[in-house]
């Protein structure tokens, strides 16, 4: 018999806020993935001149007064408007609510880069005089700034701090809101990812000079995983944040449920700074599933990471075929297709988008598959138009990051 | 740059420093402190953007001196007068 965990021990997701290139709420976000609308745009970016990019258009005011987002960074508003979002959809009764209880858990890929990057740029305006350099500079890039700032703006006198996790670091924040949560480090887990990448020329650079930066006439179609012509990762901004509780804390005040996580995993590729290792991805695949006492059979969507570069695509492809093998019953898909990768938000945002699966019984395709690439030719990959799914019990969501890195968070209908 | 200058480019400073103050009704002779939203951040930048915009360099023990309206200009007239204003 399977020994289940008590209530106070089982992690469900009460409240999500997000914004996504292609939507600022997850109503938004989900009718447009069920659309088949894509969120990138043409971009323009210092040095580096024009590209695309998936650009937000959250409203920075909507939550914070224009001197905080003049002092604070990008990552924080979008932290910031994310968390408040959450916090209201959760139905949580925040103003009598203890905010030494509340853990701020934020996943990036990267922090820093902006801002020193604009005042590099500004300082040459100035010779390269560091008494023109700004006092602002060490707080706007502390590697906790992110988390920081939702705390500064919510009151929030928990714990905090942004888990840097390449573009697994979505994925990262949740599973760390559900740890924490086990070990009783808070009772209310703000916990999930953000980006403010396309804000630094230099990720863009950096990917172009890798051959890994997506181009296309059409922005729209520049993201295509798993397509035979695809040509690399389209850099989003972006941002998700989930209100984690215990299922105990959630039953006792009648709280909405968006899903229960059930199981997740985290390892390393131990094998190359950039390139993924298939072998290690499935490993970790096959943890998250033994932990959740599950089998793959078992999962009704498997939402890919795959970012649209030539080798990624393929080694996901080669872990998800060990796992999968020719089982059509379970799905896969791709939000990257719609909004490009938003780096510290991907996953979570990924995740989000998938759970009114549970709801609506319908999986969102990927799309711009136009050719599947024979190596990527998945049985279950659903291209391009919305399917109607009988059993939608459980979500399966990779995230695989550079140095190695890799994670798992497995949902289940609550 | 006269006084009139000076009190000029300081609400200029301000209203950058605080967007979202209402600057109409500033006293020139009440500490800004006393009644806008600025902290220590806040009159760093203030310093900042004297030095940035016309290459003022106020020293550490000045500070003080820019409390008000009224002091920052009676601070600011004897090393402003020869700097044209922008």
């Amino acid at each position: 018999m399977v020994t289940r965990r008590p209530d106070r021990e089982r992690i469900v997701i009460t409240g999500v806020g997000l914004t996504a290139p292609n939507g600022d709420s997850l109503c938004e976000f989900r009718e447009n993935l069920l659309a088949g609308r894509s969120g990138v745009t043409q971009y323009e970016t210092r040095y580096f001149g024009s590209t695309v990019a998936g650009v937000c258009s959250f409203d920075e005011l909507r939550y914070q007064r224009r001197k905080e987002v003049r002092r604070g960074t990008r990552a924080g508003s979008v932290g910031i408007y994310c968390s408040h979002e959450a916090i209201a959809d959760s139905g949580l009764d925040w103003e009598n609510t203890d905010r030494s209880t509340v853990g701020v858990y934020v996943g990036v890929t990267e922090h820093g880069n902006v801002e020193t990057e604009n005042e590099i740029y500004q300082l040459k305006g100035y010779e390269y005089d560091t008494q023109f350099w700004s006092h602002h500079h060490n707080p706007r890039t502390v590697a906790n700034n992110p988390a920081g700032e939702i705390t500064l703006n919510l009151g929030v006198t928990g714990p905090h701090y942004t888990l840097g996790a390449a573009c697994a670091a979505g994925n990262a924040g949740v599973i760390q809101g559900v740890q924490m949560l086990r070990l009783e480090e808070c009772d209310i887990a703000l916990a999930g990812g953000v980006s403010e990448s396309i804000h630094t020329f230099g990720i863009f650079a950096s990917f172009a000079s890798q051959g890994a930066l997506a181009r296309n006439e059409d922005p729209t179609k520049a993201s295509r995983p798993f397509d035979r012509d695809r040509n690399g990762i389209v850099v989003a901004e972006g941002g998700c944040m989930f209100v984690l509780e215990r299922l105990s804390d959630a039953k006792a005040r009648n709280a909405k449920t968006y899903g229960e996580i059930v199981g997740y995993a985290m390892n390393s590729d131990a094998d190359d700074f950039v390139n993924p290792n298939p072998h290690r991805q499935a490993q970790c695949i096959r943890l998250a599933l033994k932990r959740a006492r599950l089998n793959p059979e078992d999962i009704d969507i498997v939402s890919t990471h795959a970012t649209s570069t030539t080798t990624g695509d393929v080694q996901e492809s080669q872990a998800l075929r060990q796992i999968w093998g020719d089982n059509g019953h379970t799905l896969l898909n791709n939000t990257k297709s719609f909004i490009g990768h938003a780096m510290g938000a991907a996953g979570v945002l990924e995740l989000a988008g998938n759970l009114p699966t549970f709801s609506d019984s319908v999986c969102h395709p990927t799309i711009n598959l136009d050719h599947v690439d024979p190596e990527c030719d998945l049985p279950g990959l659903v291209a391009n138009e919305p399917r109607e799914i009988k059993k939608a019990d459980t979500i399966l969501n990779n995230s695989f990051g550079m140095l190695g890195i890799n994670s798992v968070v497995i949902v289940k209908r609550t | 740059m006269t006084g009139a200058d000076i009190r000029e480019a300081i609400v200029d400073i301000l209203s950058d420093i605080a967007p979202d103050e209402d600057l109409g009704d500033l006293k020139p002779d009440i500490a800004f402190r006393d009644q806008l939203d600025l902290d220590s951040m806040d009159f760093l930048d203030i310093v900042m953007e004297l030095r940035k915009r016309y290459r003022i360099q106020i020293p550490e023990e000045d500070y003080p001196r820019l409390a008000s309206m009224d002091s920052t200009v009676q601070y600011l007239e004897p090393l402003m007068k020869e700097i044209q204003k922008a």
